[in-house]
């Protein structure tokens, strides 16, 4: 993978706040990559340097090995889908798809041509003459889409690009942008503050904090194998259970059970998935636990149970439907999971 | 970056000559001593134009005069607008804006003219005169025009429509369901007016009646042109001390007087406005 | 309900004593009696005695003059001051900017127009400009007074105008200009045509500055309309009323054809 861009030390400070912290980053051509975070994180700063509308404090912004970290806006191969999609209220859709081969000095004929195709490529051939405020929210998001793939860009940003659909259209969206990832080739990248989003589209993922990336890989490495308690609590629904290492093995004082396996000196925390965690007739020993059954919420193709271990610390599992039915609340439990699937979190 | 200088430059330096260094010169002249020549004062540092406003009880009760009809004007335009704005903001939408528009229409046919014809009402050969006297109400015309009540309905007149804006705002941001809410809990209609809509316009309230008094409290062509003439209101003392009398320094002292009267109400206007 | 007939009503009657003495005002411009408000029947009389007023007729034409220009002074500084102080973020003395821009809002007439005259009697004396004072230093003070309204007009529709709208035309290559240009000038262009009609009816309905920094040459309608009406009213101003009021309403007439709705 050659990278098309490269953040290097990228800072940005807003009076007293500090957005990014020194952010480093790599994206590959063609590839769909997806910058996840809380509001605060620095992704949308980011975003915005990436973009021209913000210009770092220090660092450097290298597409295809230049830096472009003063080019402005409009001067960069660089486009970007707006989270409100800042259609233009006053022109039709053609003539905001036009806009910007009108700014690029594109002959009429191939600017038709283009608009034509990119119209038709977001299904929205025929749409010409509406205006912004006859669109649905979804076809405003796909004028908006068109407007920014028909310049050809290099990198396209997207920020929230399905933030504001309807629950309904939101999965036909991310597949269709997926299908117009992989038909134009260019790099996506895509903000957002929905992990089960980024996990489903992207091909890498990076999940800020502070300003800085807390960690960054394939969708299934991150969830898999968190680096630290922030990424395994912002992933979301993991168990992460405070402790101490000890050889081999890494003590939950609290909730009173051990785990064994590989685990590293330096871990102050494991992160356990509920789906990793089975209900089991009996055991003793390292990584089970026993505890009672506070409440069971039935969701569908799994149930969560939460089992309270005492000490103030409870466990989420999720008991799968082919597993018979889960236990009653107030039942007395007895928990085991492989070592294997102990993540130790070193930070 | 250049293309902001190019916008800010050219404001900044307009504000600087024509609002800001104005300011200055009034408070320079306030200061100044009045002098029989052209222009008729000495620049000096005197406090004798405002000693003599302190000194004076006719400065004092053209001050007491100004913010009690300001006050007056201001209550009962407030009294008077409250329902009228609630009246356009319950209005079928399609209505409102026909509404709001005979609201607003009388402010551009012109001030003057509006007093102009108040005039014409309420002279002694006026309208409701010639009226009363024709019904044999009356044999005498009463004397309505250059009267406290006179001066008042013009001032109510001119003022009315500003006072109106801000309330109709709020009442149209109140949310409906607060008052369903409130059905719902067991108000009856005036209870829940009383414990949701008022509080929830209050402050619009108080906006309206600042937008009213503010520009009230100087004023001078109705007090001018319909009061009594015994009705020496701030704005009308000052006409007359600049064109009149042409004493600057006590003309000037009375505006900067004025002003840091009106800077609290002002204040308090401005951050009742940026309320969210 | 009776407090919703009450609320009717209340509203009824309010509208009643706005609109009254104007109407009444138009209706007996076409009386023929010398005396106002008295009917007298029907006749055109006054509104030939007020054409043939040159005083007044001279008046109105400088008023127009005057209120043009400043209109067109107030939309350019206080378009400027609005985009800026709607855009332009935190930039250095915003807070005092604001307050200045804000002033005339908020400062009564008597102390704006005696500041302003005392400021243009000081320039004189330093600089020798203005030499005395006419029409241009009313124009001055009506766009200082109009600059105001238009800032407010424009930052408020700036503020409920997507900025996203400007960085994408710039992230589809428009330059700050062009994304002006072809993005912001056609969305705020309604916002400053009623600004500019805002300080138009200012500076046409101003008498009290007018007669602070006018001068001999400079006597404005209102300021002549003034001086008739403390001596009292004459038919003649209920002609003029009725001139306005008719002028007015057909130019709002247009203006809402105009800006009525197309399809869709």
């Amino acid at each position: 993978m050659t990278a098309l861009l490269r953040a290097e030390a990228i800072t940005k400070r807003f009076g007293p706040t500090l957005a990014l912290d020194a952010l480093d980053l790599e994206i590959g051509q063609g590839e769909f990559f997806a910058l996840l975070g809380g509001s605060g994180s620095g992704k949308s700063t980011l975003l915005r340097i990436i973009a021209g509308f913000e210009t770092p404090d220090s660092g450097r912004l290298l597409l295809d090995g230049t830096d472009i970290a003063a080019t402005p806006p409009w001067a960069r191969p660089v486009n970007m889908m707006f989270q409100s999609y800042a259609l233009f209220p006053h022109m039709t859709v053609a003539d905001n798809v036009a806009y910007g081969l009108r700014r690029a000095g594109v002959k009429k004929a191939e600017a038709a041509s283009r608009i034509a195709a990119a119209l038709a490529m977001v299904g929205l051939a025929g749409f010409e003459r509406r205006r912004p405020h006859q669109l649905s929210g979804g076809q405003k998001q796909r004028v908006a889409l068109a407007r920014s793939l028909v310049m050809r860009p290099r990198l396209l940003l997207l920020d929230e690009p399905l933030g504001a659909l309807d629950a309904g259209l939101r999965e036909r969206t991310g597949f269709e942008l997926r299908a117009l990832q992989r038909e134009t080739g260019a790099a996506f990248v895509m903000v957002t503050h929905d992990q089960e989003e980024a996990l489903a589209l992207a091909d890498r993922v990076a999940l800020l904090d502070g300003g800085r990336i807390a960690q960054v890989g394939p969708p299934r490495e991150i969830y898999e194998r968190p680096a630290s308690r922030f990424v395994a609590r912002f992933l979301g629904a993991a168990n992460v259970l405070e402790g101490r290492a000890a050889q081999d093995r890494f003590d939950c004082p609290d909730a009173g059970i051990s785990c064994a396996g590989a685990i590293p000196a330096d871990t102050v925390a494991i992160a356990l998935r509920p789906e990793r965690i089975r209900i089991a007739a009996a055991g003793e020993g390292p990584n089970t636990a026993r505890g009672i059954v506070q409440d069971v919420a039935f969701r569908g193709d799994d149930s969560l149970v939460l089992v309270d271990l005492g000490g103030g610390a409870t466990l989420r599992v999720a008991h799968p439907e082919e597993g018979g039915p889960p236990p009653d609340r107030g039942a007395d439990v007895t928990l085991c999971w492989e070592a294997a699937d102990v993540v130790p979190l070193p930070s | 970056m250049r293309n902001r200088l190019a916008v800010l430059l050219p404001a900044w330096a307009w504000l600087l000559i024509f609002v800001a260094a104005p300011a200055g010169i009034l408070g320079a002249i306030a200061l100044a001593e009045a002098d029989p020549g052209v222009p008729p004062f000495r620049l000096a540092w005197s406090t004798a134009g405002f000693a003599m406003l302190v000194a004076d009880d006719y400065y004092l009760g053209a001050f007491l005069t100004a913010l009690r009809i300001a006050a007056m004007t201001a209550g009962l335009c407030l009294a008077i607008a409250y329902p009228m704005a609630m009246g356009i903001a319950r209005a079928r939408p399609d209505r409102r804006l026909l509404l709001l528009a005979l609201l607003m229409l009388p402010f551009w046919t012109g001030f003057l003219l509006r007093v102009g014809a108040w005039i014409g009402l309420l002279r002694d050969e006026g309208w409701i005169n010639g009226l009363l006297q024709g019904l044999g109400i009356t044999d005498a015309p009463l004397p309505m025009l250059y009267t406290e009540g006179a001066m008042l309905v013009g001032m109510v007149h001119a003022y009315l429509p500003f006072a109106v804006l801000p309330l109709f705002a709020a009442m149209l941001r109140l949310d409906p369901t607060l008052l369903e809410a409130a059905a719902d809990l067991g108000a009856r209609p005036a209870v829940a007016f009383a414990t949701v809509t008022l509080p929830a316009t209050a402050p619009a309230a108080a906006a309206a009646f600042l937008l009213v008094f503010i520009p009230a409290a100087g004023e001078f062509v109705i007090p001018e042109l319909m009061g009594p003439s015994e009705a020496n209101l701030v704005g009308r003392v000052l006409w007359q001390e600049f064109f009149q009398n042409r004493d600057w320094p006590v003309a000037a002292a009375l505006a900067v007087s004025l002003l840091v009267l009106l800077l609290v109400p002002i204040r308090l206007f401005q951050r009742l406005e940026a309320r969210p | 309900m009776t407090r919703g007939r009450f609320v009717r009503a209340a509203l009824m009657a309010g509208l009643l004593f706005l609109w009254l003495p104007i109407l009444l005002l138009v209706a007996y411009a076409f009386s023929a009696d010398r005396i106002p408000f008295q009917w007298g029947g029907f006749s055109l009389r006054w509104f030939s005695a007020l054409a043939a007023n040159e005083r007044l007729v001279e008046a109105a034409l400088l008023s127009l003059r005057i209120a043009a220009g400043a209109a067109t002074l107030a939309v350019l500084i206080g378009g400027a001051a609005g985009w800026a102080l709607a855009r332009f973020g935190p930039f250095r003395g915003r807070g005092v900017f604001g307050a200045l821009i804000g002033a005339p809002l908020v400062l009564p007439e008597v102390v704006t127009g005696l500041s302003l005259l005392l400021l243009f009697v000081a320039l004189e004396t330093a600089t020798g400009w203005p030499q005395g004072r006419d029409v241009l230093t009313v124009l001055l003070a009506h766009a200082t007074l109009g600059a105001a309204f238009v800032a407010v007009v424009i930052q408020a529709r700036l503020a409920e105008t997507d900025r996203s709208l400007e960085e994408a035309a710039m992230d589809l290559g428009a330059t700050p200009f062009t994304a002006f240009r072809t993005v912001t000038l056609p969305l705020i262009a309604p916002a400053l045509a009623a600004g500019w009609l805002l300080a138009f009816t200012l500076s046409l309905d101003d008498v009290v500055i007018a007669s602070f920094v006018s001068g001999p040459s400079g006597t404005t309608l209102p300021m002549a309309l003034f001086a008739m009406l403390r001596l009292g009213l004459t038919p003649e101003v209920n002609a003029l009323g009725a001139v306005i009021v008719l002028g007015v309403g057909a130019m709002l007439a247009v203006a809402a054809l105009l800006l009525r709705p197309r399809r869709g």
